[in-house]
This record gives structure tokens, sequence and C-alpha cells, in this order.
């Protein structure tokens, strides 16, 4: 056991896949000698040689593609995308052929590649760095979406996209890579997908959220315990596909709910949720659904970005509203 | 000042539009049973060509992209290949699939709309047709890698068309595949039109081998109606790629005699003059030309292998026909390799969930 950070975290576990599956093929820009812009795949290089850590030209749609070729072949190419929004150009590969081989060849063709990617913003980043874009990728049928929020997820779901048969694109929350350190027990345990994690147990109010969110809502129902209102808080984890079970269960309980995301508004994932709770868990609201996002705008430079970014304080003020209203 | 870099592209053809030999063949050309099984592909090719559009003209087939007058393309490459590599074809290489043991039935079911059809089961590792122009081209790096990792003597080929060279996705492939020094031939079907646009609207570069030449690997042009020449330059570039000296390009220049699709109208863009003219250059005319002129073919045996091709067609199209559509809850069942929860309720859900009527 021993304490490491989310990106440490998301390097223990490629090298523990690679360890035990010759299968495992890292690649990317500046993922070979240089250990990759955050240092996800350090180390790999010298313990397994330049046939399974490849340095890439600057070419991300290739990356995807190279991705889809070695994993028909039986491989399970580990695709880095340096940050979020240099991966648009890769949905292509995503949406047309990743998550299709398999159908359309009724299975005789398959896809177990992961893409990792830092997402979202609060980093001081310069533009097209800050990106949020898990909606566009939940969308995609066929395709797995996975967004870790602490280190022995980031750990354990990183194993799972791995060794799951299908391409999971598995987003890592660029703000908490650095952010806080937790036990984390390199045994190769993968923490299951699919399965959304109750991180606070509460009777009052649901609060879901996922990646970076997840520390401002956590923090929102401390202080909001304080206040005598216990909030239980959800990390939707895998967001498809979908545990709806857990977030409805969690709902029938509390009665009232509040999605945290970082991403816009309108489309977001959140909107999924609120649908969906809407739709079948509506019987048990005792408020009508909050959303707290980012906004309908392109992501503020670093100056301002923190005003764009949901806050403790914005999560606080929409659960008032919601304890408030008859 | 000095020159730093120079290129030249060269172009291959030994058999003219009139039938006659321009250059001295290569080994297996010399030998008439091997390019009586070459035409042979190519004739198969046209006889399931005509049928599609029969089908799809009496509402009994789906959209229908034709290889008609590029079935030396497909034939010359596919006869280069070894059945252990792996083809990534454009769209219209029916004549390459048919040649790698994909069958008649399986080709009228994907176009009839039925994802059977690229369930192959002879070539069970090639890909099925890459729809979105010009995006399986990075699949090929891949599938080469895996074979260079393996260090297997296997190749992939892949194949794509005019415009697919204008596409991102073809000049990153040319460059990674070039970088990694997989064994990988990239093929242009250059059939001179993507639907409305000439390939002189295409690019300003004079040749579409030359994008090679960016990339740093090697580039040439062969006569595309030249089944000959093809299947030469496809089995000099898989040689090269075997050796592990790299990717090639090689750009075949043909015609598509055809409208684009069932779809399209190509009238509506080209003159028929240019097509009546490209008609005198189609491949299997010459190639027949030749034949019969080396006393290998005669009219008797052009009737029996028409004859033969076409009740081949018949009998696939109507196993095609009578085929059952997939069960609507099938669409659930390959998604994934297991189905998730989330998508069992929304088949259950579904009016052709398990229990429903369909």
């Amino acid at each position: 056991m021993s304490e490491v950070n989310l990106v440490q975290a998301v390097n223990l576990a490629l090298r523990r896949a690679m360890a035990e599956d010759s299968r495992v093929l890292v690649l990317g820009e500046d993922v070979g000698v240089n250990g990759g812009v955050f240092r996800a795949t350090e180390g790999l290089l010298a313990l397994y040689g330049d046939s399974r850590v490849l340095d890439t030209p600057l070419a991300e749609a290739a990356i995807a593609g190279i991705s889809i070729g070695l994993a028909a072949q039986g491989f399970r190419p580990v695709a880095e995308i340096q940050f979020a929004g240099f991966a648009y150009t890769c949905i292509d590969q995503l949406l047309n052929h990743a998550s299709r081989l398999r159908t359309r060849t009724r299975g005789r063709l398959t896809c177990p590649l992961v893409l990792r990617t830092p997402a979202g913003g609060g980093i001081h980043a310069v533009e097209h760095h800050s990106e949020s874009p898990e909606a566009m990728f939940a969308h995609i049928p066929g395709l797995k979406v996975v967004i870790p929020s602490s280190p022995a997820r980031a750990y354990g779901l990183l194993l799972s996209a791995i060794r799951d048969p299908d391409p999971v694109v598995f987003l890592e929350p660029t703000r908490l890579y650095r952010f806080a350190r937790e036990d984390v027990v390199d045994d190769g345990a993968q923490v299951p997908l699919e399965t959304c994690f109750i991180l606070r147990t509460g009777r009052d109010i649901t609060l879901v959220s996922w990646g970076a969110m997840l520390k401002e809502t956590l923090e929102a129902a401390g202080r909001l315990s304080e206040e005598g209102v216990e909030a239980e808080v959800i990390d939707v984890a895998t967001l498809k596909p979908l545990d709806g079970t857990t977030i409805l269960d969690s709902v029938a309980r509390t009665g009232r709910l509040v999605v945290v995301q970082e991403a816009p508004l309108t489309g977001g994932f959140g909107a999924e949720i609120a649908a969906r709770v809407a739709s079948t868990g509506l019987m048990s609201l005792l408020a009508p659904i909050e959303r707290v996002t980012g906004y309908d705008t392109v992501m503020p430079y670093p100056r301002t970005e923190r005003w764009y970014m949901p806050s403790v304080d914005r999560v606080m003020a929409a659960v008032r509203r919601l304890m408030a209203y008859r | 000042m000095p020159a730093i870099a120079e290129f030249s592209i060269s172009s291959t053809q030994f058999l003219n539009s009139s039938g006659a030999l321009v250059a001295p063949v290569p080994g297996f050309a010399r030998d008439p049973a091997t390019l009586i099984t070459l035409y042979r592909g190519m004739v198969l090719a046209r006889a399931f060509d005509t049928k599609a559009i029969a089908l799809q003209r009496t509402g009994r087939l789906g959209t229908y992209a034709s290889s008609l007058g590029q079935e030396a393309v497909a034939v010359g490459l596919a006869a280069a290949m070894q059945p252990s590599d792996v083809l990534l074809p454009s769209f219209r290489e029916h004549g390459a699939q048919l040649w790698r043991g994909v069958t008649l039935k399986e080709l009228f079911l994907y176009w009839g709309g039925d994802e059977r059809g690229n369930d192959f089961a002879g070539p069970r590792e090639d890909f099925p047709n890459c729809v979105p122009i010009g995006s399986h081209a990075p699949h090929a790096i891949g599938v080469a890698l895996a074979f260079q990792l393996r260090k297997e003597n296997r190749a992939a080929v892949c194949v794509f068309g005019d415009g697919a060279t204008s596409k991102g996705d073809v000049a990153e492939a040319l460059n990674v595949a070039g970088v990694l020094k997989v064994p990988a031939v990239f093929m242009v079907n250059n059939n001179g039109w993507a639907i409305s646009l000439p390939v002189r609207k295409q690019t300003a570069a004079a040749t579409l081998a030359q994008k090679a030449i960016a990339a740093g690997i090697p580039g040439e042009q062969v006569d595309g109606n030249d089944v000959i020449a093809v299947r030469f330059a496809t089995e000099r570039a898989l040689t090269r790629a075997r050796a592990g000296a790299g990717p090639s390009l090689i750009e075949a220049v043909t015609y598509r005699l055809s409208d684009h699709t069932t779809a399209d109208d190509a009238s509506r863009y080209r003159d028929d003059a240019e097509v009546s003219h490209y008609w005198q250059a189609e491949p299997i005319a010459r190639l027949r030309g030749y034949l019969e002129k080396a006393g290998v073919w005669n009219k008797g045996e052009e009737e029996k292998l028409l004859q033969e091709c076409g009740q081949a067609v018949e009998r696939a199209a109507d196993e095609y026909i009578a085929m059952q559509p997939l069960a609507p809850a099938t669409m659930f069942d390959s998604v994934f390799a297991q189905l998730p929860a989330d998508l069992v309720l929304q088949r259950d859900g579904a009016c052709c969930g398990s229990g429903g009527a369909g």
C-alpha cells in the first residue's frame, strides 16, 4: 500500500496492466521518453521498451485509428490524448469505427481499446486545455465513458477499462491529478464499471456529480451537514453505461436531487440524469431537480475561469433552495 | 542553388487499352492459367455488379456502389495478397473481397442492409467496407503494427479512392506508417471522380502517388485498368513490406464507368462522351483481347464463364432474398460483449424486447 495522487494511480494501473497482459500497449504523443506531459506514463518505456510504449507523431486521429487496428488484431491499446480539447478529431474514429466495429461485424471484429485523456478546467491552462466533453462521448452508442474522482477509483476503474472487451473513453480530471493523495493498494483489483459510488450517505438530498466536481460537491455536503442538512453524494464514475438504479434509489430515499457538472448546461450529462429521475422517480420528488453547471459559454481564459466553474457556494445555494421548497 | 531533394513518379503498364503488351510481363503473367484466373475474378465482380444494380432498381437491395470499370484494381491487388494478409477496403472492392473468400451472398447481405454480410465466413480478419471516406487508413497501421509486433510475415492492404487523398486521415496515416515502417500497402483507386468532383479539382498535385513522397515512403502510379500492372506493383510493395522496408502507396489510375452509386446521376456533372472514351480502356475487354490473341481463350469459354458467373450470382441473390431479416431485438446483441443492465432495460422496454412480438 502506498499513498499516491491520481496521476500516480493512473501510472500504477498502467504498470499493472502491462505486467499482467502482454497485449496491453501504450501509445500517444510524448508518452515514451518524456513519460507523458503529466507523467502518467512515466517509467513505462524503461520497463517495457519501445515496442509496447510507442511515441507517435503528432496526429490524434491517427492515434485513435491505429488503436482500432491494434484492437481488432487482439491487442489492448491504451492511447493517450494529451488534452481532451485535442480529442475532438478522434470522435470520428470513435463514433464511426471503434464503437460500432463489433455491431457491424456481428462480433467478428472487436475493439478493446482505451482512450485516456485529461479533461476539465480550473488548472489555469491555455485555451482548449480545459474541456469537459463527456456528454459528447456518452452520446455515442457502443462506447463506455468513465471518469474517476479519486486515486483509488482511478486505479481500479482504469484496470477495468483496460480489461474490458469494448472501447472505453477514460477522462481523467486534470484538476485532481495532484490534488489529493490516498492509499492505493496496487494489487490489480479492479473497481467495477457501470457502477455509481455513494461517497457519503444522507437522508435529505442527493447530490450527483462526477470527476473533479466531486471536490466541490463533497465540500458543500460537509458544510451543509453543519447546517443540519444531510446530503447523499454519488460519484457517477461510469457515465455510460449508466447505473441509474443507484441514483434512483437514492432519490427515492431523499426526495431531492441536485446534479453538479462542470460542462455547459445544455445537453450536458446532468440532463440525462435529471430526465431519468423525472420520468422514473417523479413521485418520490419533494422539490424540482436542480442542475449546477458551467454555462453555455465558451470556457473563459484562466483569469475569469473561476466564475464559470460551479462553486461550493453555488451547490449550497441550490441545496438550500430545494430544502426550502414547499 | 543546389536541389536538396528530388523525386519522380513512375507509371507501370504492361497491357495497353488495345490488349497489346507494351513491356515485358512479370513471371506470373507468362502463365495463361494465372491470367485466366485474374480474368475470371474480374468477370465475376462485374456479374455481381450487374445483378446488384438490377436488384436495387427493383427495390430488393439498398443503395449500391458499383465497381464497373475498376475490377482490375480490386482483383489485381487481391491476387497479390496472401490469404493471411488483411484487407481494409473502401467500398468498391467487391472483386477483391470475392477473391479473398467473401461470398456473393455476404456481399448481397451487406448491400441489402444486413450486418451479417460483414461476418465473413472466409477472411475473418478482413475489415468491413469503410463508408466514411478514408477514415480506415489509420486502422491499416494498427493492423500492420500488430503483425510487426508479433513478428508475423503478414501485411495490411488498405484501399481508398482519389477523394480520400484529400482527407486528413489519409495524410496522417501515410506519414505515421512511414515513421513506424509498418508492413502496409496503401492503394488509391483513382477512378477520376469523387461523386461530382473530378480529380483535377481534388488536388493541384500532378499525381496522387506523390502524396507518398511527403510521407517519406515509396509512391508509384500504375495503369489501374491493367490487372497485370496492379498485381505486379502490389506484389512488389508487399514484398518490400514483408522484408521490413515499410509501407508504400500505389495509385491505380482507372475510371468510374458507373454513377457514384445507384442514388447518383452522373449525367448531371460529366459528359457521356468522356464515359464513352473510357469504355475503350476498360480492364476486362483488354485482357480478353489479349487472351484471345494468345490463343488461350475463345468465344465458347467466354460464354461458359458468363453463364457460370451469372448462375452463381443468381443463386446467391436467391439465397439472400430468402434469408429472413435479423430479429429486431438483435440490434442489442453486439453493441457490447455483454449487454449492460442499462441496455437490458432499453431492450426489454422496446417493441422488439425479449418477450415482445417484434
